[in-house]
């Protein structure tokens, strides 16, 4: 009656196995550690970075006990403190020749302590949140009406253009809100722009009046095509601000979407909120140039002559120089967007751009005057320049054209992003703003733990007191629930949060009514006089329904709060919502396998009065009563 | 040990509608505070500025408020925050000045005061983010109640679904009603404790609600009454230890979580006490009034296993 089958075991053994693995990253506390992350938009932190630290270190005589590359960033971790520093110093020195230009930003950090194993299993500790380590955390508005405006205001110079190439004549074209306003004189040219319009501007919806002998015609940017101008805009915005938040050298920042139009920002460790705002609003810019050509040009690029009078020069990437008009073309302004793509007739790599009307028709005086003449784009950051790319031009181009050439996947991708990361796609405000100082964190974190640990000791002396052998199986099972819930917000890698430890500590008080609902079943079946056996069948089959009602309604709660919540709220939520389903397992599941494991091989020993057999007078009394 | 030695069904219906005025009456005050006073929100919700600041030794709070008031601020909260040496100060939004230069006008005033001032914590908040919680918050509170409401329809019946929402915002009600009474700082871990107070005492009235169906399906001749009675009293020793060990853990938070989950302890304590009682006396005691039969809950379907059966309705759910 009471036994469960060996699958049944393999599961709980299965999962208390992972519970244990993935829970034990969070005991080991965190060690010294060493952290290296871009600081520069065009710099990478990649495998060979990787060896070339390796190499310094090994030169130094350093051994890390753990080296991860991760995100974007390179750690290194170290046994003591003394280690790191001078880690720190052996890898500043050989990955940044020249301070006043670090291409990298080489940080102290502290990494968690868990072995080796554990990592290579993807085993990481729960990320904490801001209240709990101190730090900067910003919530920023990113204006849509005004990215909307924007890209209003580029098709509406983008059709004046295309109509005056097109020889529409008699038009006036203006951005009204957002749309655009274009009057005709006939009828005849609203049809040649009407045509045009579905024919190249796919993300605009027309409507037509006339209005005597004035023909009008309102242009609006399609439903679909604003969500995904929106959608691009906030992903930009979120590009751009890691590329700026690297500056800071932030251990592990946060950048995320929060919502339609809200980006959270959280920097660690960060008590400076003024410089942090002033970086968070500084831009990043581009420029497009003309590579000197002349025979002085030439001459310093290939073997480091003089740099002619109008020119400038700049490094490449891999610190090629090349040597560029002063003069500039167009800036990052005029771009509107750079996407990675594939050419269809060579099948290489190459990146689109498109220009606004402006940009464009500059890019086509330019390409005419400059055929086979190279074209460099350079990205400046902190008022130093870099060059990005500098290809040749092949042909006329316009508002809309390609680089291409000898590009892999990943450097097309690169390029993309580089070339998107020069300005915002819609500007941002800072709507809420919170620094935690540090030691304000550590306080938060001892005391949410104190108040978990004391209330789960209490929980668990009253229950091994009151339910005896029982409550010590049900004190398991909260233990095993605690586990497990740790184990999932770490494999989630969840945020940590002080709501999100109250949630935890909420969820061992109704864990419990699980078991206090089973436990108090049986003994009723015994006082009703039913066997050990039966009343241990008896109560948790009887239960189940009960809990599992119980459950749902709460589960419904927690999931409307993880709908309709932000912040702290969604903290709680998350911890509340997972805490009622792994009780669900734990003190259902588990907890019956505890007691089949102890009690279901009895079979002969029936006599024995299990569960209340350390209270014989109530008992007594209560099975008198019941017959 | 056992703490319950009951012998008989306690007739609990019989005080039901006595204390059924009794809680309309605390509805209402509830109601009435809450329209007369007010919650004190927290700047999440009004938006503005609340700086934390260390001393070494004991803050004089009086000195710190007469400081901040020299600097022209009409409306400032200062108040004492976990230990007697830290210091919560509130700040509205000031037309002309954003929060840095606020923050570092206060603490200017209030270093050339006592040196051992530190800030160490601030937080500011925009008018627009608070509108859009107090939204979400409404929604949140929309959708449990409608959620659960669906789900007990399903599961029981209708009248079982208006009784236990209706004891479930009675509770809630309750709670801010406290909060408004007494001018306790509503926060957002507050209205999560209230959100989760809801879900929470759900529980209590589907466990009594269950044990009413399975009364209903076990004993064919009593009444109505005597299977309420009959249902709350054996539930009750389960009632009273579970919200006994829950409540363990929330004074576990009221003591030693320190100030930011104090609030958020005391709302639960008071969903929890409130919560007992609701699911007793006023989840049951509207079922009553509404008059649950047992045709209600014994319907073809679901009940198959008609006439005594050892098994719950439920058991196809084996674990």
């Amino acid at each position: 009656m009471n036994r469960y089958p060996v699958w049944k075991y393999a599961i709980i053994v299965i999962v208390l196995l992972v519970g244990l693995i993935y829970s034990l990253p969070n005991f080991f506390g965190e060690a010294p550690a060493v952290q290296v992350s871009a600081a520069k938009s065009t710099a990478k932190v990649d495998a060979a970075t990787q060896s070339r630290v390796e190499e310094a270190l090994k030169a130094a005589g350093l051994a890390p006990d753990l080296l991860t590359l991760e995100g974007g960033s390179l750690r290194a971790r170290f046994a003591t403190p003394d280690e790191q520093l001078k880690a720190r110093d052996t890898v500043q020195r050989a990955l940044v020749p020249d301070p006043a230009d670090p291409p990298y930003v080489v940080a102290l950090n502290l990494v968690s302590r868990s072995p080796a194993w554990l990592t290579a299993l993807h085993a990481f500790p729960m990320y904490l949140g801001l209240d709990l380590r101190g730090g900067v955390d910003f919530l920023l508005q990113v204006d849509m009406k005004g990215a909307i405006d924007k890209k209003a205001e580029s098709f509406a110079s983008d059709l004046r253009t295309t109509f005056r190439d097109k020889g529409i004549r008699g038009t006036s074209v203006s951005r009204n809100g957002q749309t655009v306003e274009v009057s005709f004189r006939d009828a005849a040219a609203l049809d040649a722009a009407k045509r045009l319009i579905q024919d190249q501007f796919q993300d605009l919806a027309t409507t037509d009046s006339q209005d005597g002998s004035n023909w009008r015609l309102v242009a609006s940017i399609k439903p679909e095509a604003a969500r995904r101008l929106q959608d691009a805009a906030l992903k930009q915005n979120i590009t751009t601000l890691h590329n700026r938040i690297n500056e800071l050298g932030v251990a592990e920042p946060v950048i995320q979407q929060q919502g339609l139009d809200r980006i959270v920002v959280q920097l660690p460790g960060v008590q400076d909120t003024a410089k942090a705002k002033d970086i968070l609003g500084r831009t990043a810019t581009l420029e497009m140039r003309l590579v000197d050509e002349s025979a002085e040009g030439r001459a310093a690029e290939l073997s480091g002559g003089p740099v002619p009078f109008g020119s400038e020069k700049f490094l490449e990437r891999n610190g090629r120089p090349v040597i560029v008009k002063k003069q500039v073309l167009v800036t990052g302004e005029s771009l509107t967007d750079a996407q990675p793509g594939f050419d269809q007739q060579s099948n290489q790599p190459k990146v689109d751009l498109t220009m606004d009307a402006k940009g464009g028709r500059i890019m086509r005086d330019v390409s005419r005057e400059n055929y086979k003449k190279r074209m460099a784009m350079l990205i400046f950051e902190k008022g130093k320049g870099e060059v990005l790319t500098a290809p040749s031009i092949n042909g006329e181009l316009g508002n809309r054209f390609q680089i291409s050439g000898s590009m892999t996947v990943v450097e097309a991708n690169d390029l993309a992003l580089l070339l998107r990361a020069g300005s915002l796609a819609a500007p941002m405000e800072i709507i809420q703003e919170r620094t935690i100082g540090p030691s304000l964190g550590a306080d938060n974190i001892e005391k949410g733990f104190k108040s978990v640990m004391y209330g789960f000791l209490a929980i668990m002396v009253f229950m091994c007191a009151y339910y005896a052998l029982f409550g010590l199986f049900s004190s398991i099972a909260l233990a095993v629930n605690l586990m497990l819930l740790v184990a999932i917000l770490s494999m989630l890698q969840a945020t940590l949060t002080l709501p999100g430890i109250a949630a935890m500590a909420l969820a061992i008080g109704v864990a419990i009514d699980s078991n206090v609902l089973i436990n108090e079943r049986v003994r009723e079946e015994l006082r009703n006089g039913a066997s050990p056996q039966a009343a241990i069948h008896a109560g948790y089959d009887r239960a189940w329904g009960t809990i599992l009602d119980s459950n749902v309604t709460t589960l419904i709660a927690g999931i409307a709060l993880l709908a309709f919540g932000s912040g702290p709220i969604r903290g709680f939520a998350v911890v509340h919502c997972i805490g009622i389903v792994t009780s669900m397992f734990s003190a259902v599941f588990f907890s019956r396998g505890l007691v089949n494991f102890w009690y279901g091989q009895k079979k002969k020993l029936k006599t024995v009065s299990i569960g209340t057999v350390w209270r014989p007078k109530t008992n007594g009394t209560a099975v008198a009563e019941g017959k | 040990m056992e703490f319950f030695r009951i012998h008989k069904t306690i007739p609990f219906m019989r005080h039901a509608l006595v204390l059924n005025i009794i809680s309309f009456v605390t509805f209402a005050l509830a109601v009435f505070f809450l329209l007369h006073r007010g919650l004190h929100l927290s700047v999440e919700f009004t938006g503005g500025t609340v700086m934390e600041v260390a001393y070494q030794q004991s803050a004089d709070i009086g000195k710190v408020r007469e400081a901040i008031g020299k600097l022209g601020y009409p409306d400032v909260q200062v108040q004492s925050y976990g230990t007697s040496r830290d210091v919560q100060i509130r700040l509205p939004a000031q037309k002309g000045m954003n929060s840095d230069q606020q923050s570092a006008q206060v603490m200017q005033a209030l270093k050339t005061v006592d040196p051992s001032a530190t800030q160490r914590g601030i937080e500011v908040v925009g008018p627009q983010v608070g509108e859009e919680l107090t939204t979400n918050g409404l929604k949140a509170l929309g959708m449990v109640v409608v959620g659960i409401m669906i789900y007990l329809a399903i599961r029981f019946e209708w009248k079982f679904a208006v009784a236990t929402v209706l004891a479930n915002l009675h509770d809630v009600v309750i709670i801010l009603g406290f909060f408004a009474f007494f001018q306790w700082e509503f926060s957002l871990a507050v209205l999560a404790a209230v959100l989760a107070v809801l879900g929470y005492s759900v529980n209590e009235s589907v466990v009594i609600f269950d044990r009413v169906r399975e009364n209903f399906r076990r004993y064919r001749k009593m009444s109505t009454v005597e299977i309420i009675d009959n249902a709350i009293t054996s539930t009750i020793s389960r009632t009273i230890i579970t919200h006994g060990s829950t409540q363990l853990v929330v004074l576990s938070m009221f003591f030693f979580g320190g100030p930011t989950l104090h609030y958020f302890a005391l709302a639960l304590t008071i969903g929890i006490l409130f919560g007992i009682y609701s699911s007793c006396f006023v989840a049951a005691a509207i079922a009553m009034w509404l008059g649950i039969k047992r045709e209600d809950l014994i319907k073809g379907g679901p009940t198959k296993r008609d006439g005594g059966s050892e098994d719950d309705p439920n058991a196809g759910a084996v674990v």
